[in-house]
């Protein structure tokens, strides 16, 4: 088996993915109406008129939980390898990793506490 | 120019005639018909009728023909762009879910291989990793379209969107990790033919979700909130953000954003299918071991089918009969209590596994 023989067939299901969207979205450029309004065009806010632009800033809550992702998401990754291996790797591979785990559990009681898995 | 055309033009036109086959025979028709299930089944909760009216002469198919109506309905929509919007990245936002939903399908089996020919479209090493870092691109259909409409709601449910499916990716790998502890691989197929051994000589087979069944649960709940549906629909919430993201989305656009979903609902099922109940492999048929091999491949293609829908079904009926959740409770769920709960079974798994085996 091939490099290419492997991974071919997945471009080319994301290809489909993208002609098929693509399919749906040109498909009204052709056979909708087009008649532009003032009122069609503004953005829907529950019929209100329109209150200052959406782009503003405001507060994102998720900032944390962003960073929180970051580091979990990473140290799973390491985790794979281990877990695909587990039985070659036996004990010793065990107690490394629950170190590991050991120090991820104890990061994610440290958000806990700190409050970084609060969203009020 | 022969080394080439065996390379790549013989696998490429065979992966075409494969995904040919299970995009458009099984999966977009089971996504589409789900719209109308969908409907039809929350119908009879709520013990209304539903969709009977469209029709051709006097026969309305029991809905059926809805389908074709809403279809062309949405063909002949206007297709607006807000003002004020980012034109690329609004135009951009749904093929990210398009993408991600149809990828799921490409490493998956619905049959068992007959000689050299595989009822998958592609079994590479990576499998399912490498899936789940293309899937982890509908994070950015959501936040795209959410971003670019400008519309405040369709903000905040991005916003809403991206925290949820980041939260709960990270205990969906480390659910999946104890199943890739039992089986001892990240191959499919592996993952698979893992499955079909069994337990006391030949009673109980070693589905996943016998092997794993915290994962299982656990598995299950992050991919429903992966797709966002209810009850985690927080970023969508009907009631207070109107649709959410693709609020501003029209026509058929609006369309590629549903079809999408309804694709991605398939694909969680047949996901739960292949790692937790034995994939295409029909239980004990081994023991009749003058079966032959084309009514065996039928067998396991309806297997693969029965339990397939019944998912899609399970996945409906989670909608219409469990309350939604807040969105902070949501998180809460993830990470309070999912987290610790998914590296528990982790370190059990592992545990058992070397104690035992």
């Amino acid at each position: 088996m091939s490099i290419a023989s492997g991974y071919l067939p997945i471009l080319i299901m994301i290809v489909l993915g993208i002609v098929l969207a693509g399919a749906l979205s040109c498909i009204g450029l052709f056979l909708g109406p087009k008649l532009r309004g003032e009122v069609k065009e503004t953005p829907f806010e529950s019929g209100f008129l329109r209150n200052g632009m959406a782009g503003h800033r405001y507060d994102v809550k998720f900032y944390m939980t962003a960073l929180v992702f970051l580091i979990f998401d990473v140290e799973v990754v390491f985790l794979y390898p281990w877990a695909v291996q587990v039985r070659e790797l036996g004990w010793f591979g065990f107690v490394a990793a629950s170190v590991f785990l050991g120090i991820l559990v104890l990061g994610l009681a440290y958000d806990w506490k700190k409050g970084a898995l609060n969203w009020e | 120019m022969d080394i080439l055309l065996e390379i790549i033009m013989i696998p490429a036109v065979l992966a075409l005639i494969k995904i040919v086959v299970i995009i458009l025979l099984f999966a977009l028709p089971l996504g589409t018909l789900l719209t109308l299930m969908e409907r039809k089944w929350s119908a009879m909760i709520q013990d209304r009728v539903g969709p009977n009216r469209a029709n051709i002469g006097s026969f309305t198919g029991h809905g059926l023909l809805h389908l074709a109506a809403d279809g062309l309905k949405s063909i002949f929509k206007e297709d607006c762009i807000p003002r004020g919007a980012n034109k690329f990245l609004y135009l951009l936002a749904p093929f990210f879910g398009m993408i991600s939903a149809v990828a799921i399908f490409s490493i998956i089996p619905i049959a068992g291989p007959i000689g050299d020919f595989t009822f998958q479209v592609a079994d590479v090493e990576p499998g399912l990793l490498f899936i789940f870092a293309i899937t982890s691109l509908s994070v950015y259909g959501a936040v795209l379209a959410g971003y670019s409409s400008n519309s405040k709601f369709a903000l905040l449910g991005g916003t809403r969107a991206s925290a949820q499916m980041i939260s709960y990716e990270v205990f969906m790998g480390l659910a999946l990790m104890g199943v890739f502890m039992v089986y001892g691989t990240t191959r499919v197929s592996g993952i698979v033919d893992g499955q079909n051994e069994y337990w006391f000589g030949n009673l109980i087979p070693m589905w996943g979700v016998f092997t794993q069944p915290l994962g299982f649960i656990l598995f299950f709940t992050a991919l429903v909130a992966e797709t966002k549906r209810p009850p985690f629909d927080a970023p969508e919430g009907e009631s207070e953000l109107v649709a959410g993201y693709f609020l501003e989305y029209s026509g058929m656009r609006w369309s590629a954003f549903m079809l999408a979903e309804y694709i991605a609902i398939v694909g969680v099922s047949v996901l739960m299918t292949t790692l937790f109940f034995g994939g295409y492999h029909v239980p004990w048929l081994h023991l009749w071991e003058s079966a032959p091999q084309w009514l065996v491949t039928i067998l396991q293609i309806i297997k693969f089918s029965i339990v397939t829908i019944f998912f899609c079904w399970f996945q409906i009926q989670l909608r219409w009969t469990v309350p939604k959740f807040r969105f902070d409770q949501t998180m809460s769920l993830g990470w309070k209590k999912l987290l610790p709960l998914s590296l528990l079974n982790l370190f059990v798994t592992a545990f058992v596994i070397l104690a035992f085996a």
